[in-house]
């Protein structure tokens, strides 16, 4: 129950989606990128301290995975916790178009 | 007033300077003997009297944690222009380089960022 109110609370926000955008766009990326991505590409002047906010969010809910390489962070994207809300509401086969 | 020197913080000078000029392909413009240490700087060959880069040491005790903790939110301290951010990746690659970033069209610029090997990222960058 937790688990799931992490989840939805995550997604619950923009900043937080486009997050996930961008890592499913390049997976595997520094908090700099992240950062960059956002200010560049969606014109977000959130902060880093934000930003990483943002990122213990979406960890907590399973959607982010952070991994030490060397000495750099890399934040990656598992979708894994998305199919709890596709088991608890199935999604339909698509009727064949005519 | 213009800017004639600007500093990348390194480990080891004789690495730096390697790095610098085999796999980034700057040239080395000044290296003379100060201290226990050099005045070591490179240039672009592009621009052999513009601002050049000194290599210098980070034996203050401060330069270690702040560079550390740059380097692990990937944080790229130093920008160099390239003509083709997707060009010089591959080439750098080839010579062994780590890139901590790919190549990365973020609209008006393209960037890349990369590590010197000597504590430092380096941003990449093309303005479209």
């Amino acid at each position: 129950m937790t688990a799931e109110a992490d989840l939805f609370k995550a997604l619950g926000d923009a900043t937080r989606r486009i997050i996930l955008d961008e890592l499913s766009e390049q997976d595997g990326q520094t908090l700099f990128e992240i950062c960059g991505r956002l200010t560049m590409k969606h014109g977000l002047a959130s902060s880093r301290q934000a930003i990483s906010q943002h990122l213990a969010v979406l960890e907590q809910a399973g959607l982010v995975h952070t991994r030490r390489q060397g000495r750099y962070k890399f934040h990656h994207l598992d979708t894994g916790p998305l199919r709890s809300i596709v088991e608890r509401w199935p999604i339909d086969r698509e009727e064949p178009s005519p | 007033m213009r800017i004639n020197i600007t500093s990348v913080l390194v480990d080891d000078q004789a690495k730096a300077l390697a790095f610098y000029t085999d796999k980034l392909g700057f040239t080395k413009k000044t290296d003379v003997p100060a201290g226990d240490a050099r005045w070591l700087t490179v240039v672009s060959p592009a621009d052999p009297d513009g601002v050049e880069l000194l290599l210098e040491p980070d034996g203050h005790p401060a330069a270690r944690p702040f560079k550390n903790a740059l380097v692990g939110d990937g944080i790229p301290y130093t920008q160099f222009a390239v003509d083709d951010v997707y060009a010089e990746v591959e080439r750098l690659k080839g010579l062994g380089v780590e890139f901590t970033q790919e190549a990365t069209d973020l609209g008006p610029v393209v960037t890349a960022v990369l590590d010197d090997t000597c504590g430092n990222l380096i941003q990449l960058a093309t303005m479209k």
